[in-house]
């Protein structure tokens, strides 16, 4: 995937802070010597195409209510059957099918921890299948942001 | 299957309305937070004065434009994980926590005699080959602290994801009072 210079500073300069004032575009057209415009379009285009997922507040799902990892040992020919039972879920916000015998692994979240049990139960019932509670006790480092380096692994579109 | 019970950080009803609002992404126009502002019937200053009040509680992690790894190239991720000592569980699990290809690592309780990692790190990469390089790496970090329980359980292990099957930002209820 090509990106404009533009482009690229979008991605790599605004994973974090992106700024906190009434017209934060023009703040950041500011900062990269650009007009409010162009950076509105250029973000516009990034989320069409599915570079950039939002622009927003990532909240930690633990303070803003009560969070955990689940997984599920699901018989390989059930894996779709099942995840398509998870998902239904709104509380259930990733799932990821993965190589182990506990293959379905997902994240719950819910309003409190009274509200996340009583879902993980429901998740129990219309699985059929046990559910593997792995709750966070301690977490030592979170940072999604990437330093993509553009000039030295160009980026390739992918189709789909 | 079970977790603890202790109650969860208090979120006034405006709160809880800016988060429904804004979970998946703010609007890309010229005044973002006015459009909050109205959608909540509060001043600009309110909406971002509450921003930043509960980014300085921790609630919000951070505002930012998010990638979506996948279409960046990073296609590979490997959750591994790891069944090291107690004791050292904090030491370790901050010099893992420090390596610049991890973006999680957490502590998670073990569940025997199904799971015996008690230590979680993802690492993301471009190729399979990448992140089986940062597993070996973690590996001789923690080569110390790994038990042996004998054969019945290994003392680590990569999980490699093969499809994503659902992916949202925090999708908080709308509940109705």
């Amino acid at each position: 995937m090509q990106f404009t210079s533009l482009q690229q500073s979008l991605i790599n300069r605004y994973q974090k802070g992106f700024p906190l004032t009434s017209q934060p575009f023009k703040q950041i057209a500011q900062e990269l010597n650009t007009d409010e415009n162009e950076v509105i379009a250029a973000f516009n285009q990034l989320q069409q195409d599915n570079v950039l997922s939002r622009i927003g507040p990532v909240f930690d799902h633990k303070k803003a209510g009560a969070s955990t990892l689940a997984a599920i040992a699901v018989p390989i020919d059930q894996l779709d059957e099942i995840a398509e039972r998870v998902n239904k879920f709104e509380q259930v916000n990733h799932n990821y099918a993965r190589e182990h015998t506990y293959n379905l692994w997902f994240v719950v979240t819910d309003s409190d921890w009274l509200a996340l049990n009583k879902t993980l139960e429901e998740i129990e019932q219309v699985t059929g299948l046990a559910v593997l509670v792995l709750p966070m006790e301690a977490s030592y480092h979170i940072d999604l942001s990437f330093d993509v380096d553009f000039s030295q692994a160009p980026v390739k579109r992918l189709e789909n | 299957m079970s977790v603890s019970t202790y109650p969860s950080k208090e979120l006034s009803a405006l709160e809880r309305a800016y988060i429904l609002l804004t979970q998946n992404g703010m609007p890309v126009i010229p005044q973002p937070f006015h459009y909050i502002a109205e959608q909540l019937d509060i001043s600009v200053e309110q909406a971002l004065a509450m921003t930043k009040d509960l980014k300085q509680r921790g609630i919000i992690r951070r505002i930012a434009a998010v990638p979506n790894h996948y279409k960046l190239g990073y296609r590979f991720n490997g959750m591994t994980v790891w069944d090291i000592d107690d004791e050292q569980a904090s030491k370790f699990g901050d010099a893992v926590g420090k390596l610049p290809f991890v973006s999680h690592c957490y502590l998670r309780p073990r569940q025997l005699p199904n799971w015996n990692y008690n230590l979680f790190a993802m690492v993301h990469g471009t190729t399979p080959e990448e992140i089986e390089v940062y597993r070996s790496q973690i590996k001789d970090l923690l080569a110390d602290v790994l038990q042996d329980r004998g054969n019945k359980l290994e003392s680590y292990n990569m999980l490699t994801s093969t499809k994503i099957l659902k992916k949202t930002g925090l999708r908080l209820k709308n509940k109705t009072a």
